[in-house]
């Protein structure tokens, strides 16, 4: 009854209880954070945008990203993933969600940020429909904690337009 | 001379009695973490509930040995989520994030671009030779949750197996000869 490994067996049990409690704990403890994130993409230029061989239209775009993401960091915020999707749809596609740049930021000092970048990935579309299109910048974000749920949220801006033209 | 015999045989058929007791217990410890595993299967309707972070593609956000709870619904894909997928001819799943999507308008079929946070570009280097794209069938689930560390255990386990024939045979012989 009280040998050794009963008292082990008891101790562990007990400590792996706690730990799986406080940590429940910090990951219901971020529902009570309610954010409040600004941000605002402008696109600066359209640096090129052409047919590719294969028939896919492709873009290259400047854009100037701004956002204040601190809101987010709580005490479990291991970091935030935010990115900026372009989404649009077409004929042939009811959705198409193309990201153009993202980013981690590791801290709430770095969470209100301001950039100034080309597309980081490659804005192809299935097909070639993008000449005059009208599309959503999105921005969105995935909060990863140091443990437990990982949320996720976004800002949809509407209102962009890509040329008629090839250029 | 019948008493002899009579006492012999009770204690016999006591160990028997205990020997089976903790043959059951024993029993019972596997099944009731089966339970666990198909019932997470059911709750979650992903094949597999938890998976074990193998490589660093997704630091700083996961690193090898983390845990990531996994779940699968009749929601569609998004960009942003980090989806587990498992690409034919590639025996081990991978936990990457997506970036891309093109959904159809008839079918609702969904075109799925990934890439690794820490990886320079996307994944088509790890995708079947020639593929493009991920499709639904691909997808096991996609991650709602996050636990550290917890993983070493099995990623300690599957290379060194020594470790886990050392520490099986313990615990057998813990249940086997214990006394309550």
């Amino acid at each position: 009854m009280h040998s050794f490994g009963y008292r082990a067996n008891a101790l562990v049990t007990f400590a792996v209880t706690i730990l799986a409690v406080m940590c429940s704990l910090a990951s219901l403890s971020d529902n009570f954070n309610v954010p409040t994130p600004t941000a605002d993409v402008k696109v600066l230029n359209i640096n090129w945008f052409q047919k590719q061989p294969n028939g896919n239209d492709e873009v290259s775009l400047t854009l100037n990203i701004s956002a204040d993401l601190s809101s987010m960091f709580t005490w479990n915020t291991k970091q935030v993933f935010v990115f900026v999707a372009a989404e649009y749809e077409t004929a042939q596609n009811a959705l198409n969600q193309v990201s153009l740049w993202d980013g981690i930021i590791p801290s709430k000092e770095h969470a209100k940020f301001w950039i100034h970048t080309t597309n980081k990935y490659r804005f192809i579309d299935q097909g070639s429909n993008l000449r005059g299109k009208d599309f959503n910048l999105t921005l969105h974000w995935h909060v990863m904690p140091k443990t437990g749920k990982m949320f996720a949220d976004k800002i949809v801006m509407t209102g962009y337009r890509l040329p008629e033209e090839y250029r | 001379m019948g008493w002899i015999g009579d006492s012999v045989e009770s204690i016999r058929s006591l160990q028997i009695r205990h020997l089976l007791t903790q043959i059951i217990s024993l029993g019972m410890i596997v099944t009731s973490a089966l339970i666990i595993w198909k019932g997470l299967m059911c709750i979650t309707g992903s094949e597999s509930p938890v998976v074990v972070v193998l490589s660093g593609s997704m630091e700083p956000g996961f690193k090898r040995g983390d845990i990531l709870f996994l779940h699968m619904n009749k929601d569609p894909i998004r960009a942003g989520e980090i989806v587990v997928f498992h690409v034919d001819g590639r025996e081990i799943p991978i936990v990457h994030r997506v970036i891309k999507v093109h959904e159809r308008q008839d079918t609702g079929e969904v075109d799925i671009l990934t890439k690794g946070d820490n990886n320079f570009g996307d994944d088509r280097l790890l995708y079947a030779h020639g593929q493009l794209w991920l499709q639904q069938h691909h997808i096991m689930g996609r991650a709602v949750g996050f636990l550290p560390y917890v993983g070493w255990v099995t990623i300690i386990m599957t290379e060194k197996p020594i470790i886990k024939y050392l520490l099986i045979g313990a615990l057998g012989l813990l249940v086997i000869t214990s006394k309550d």
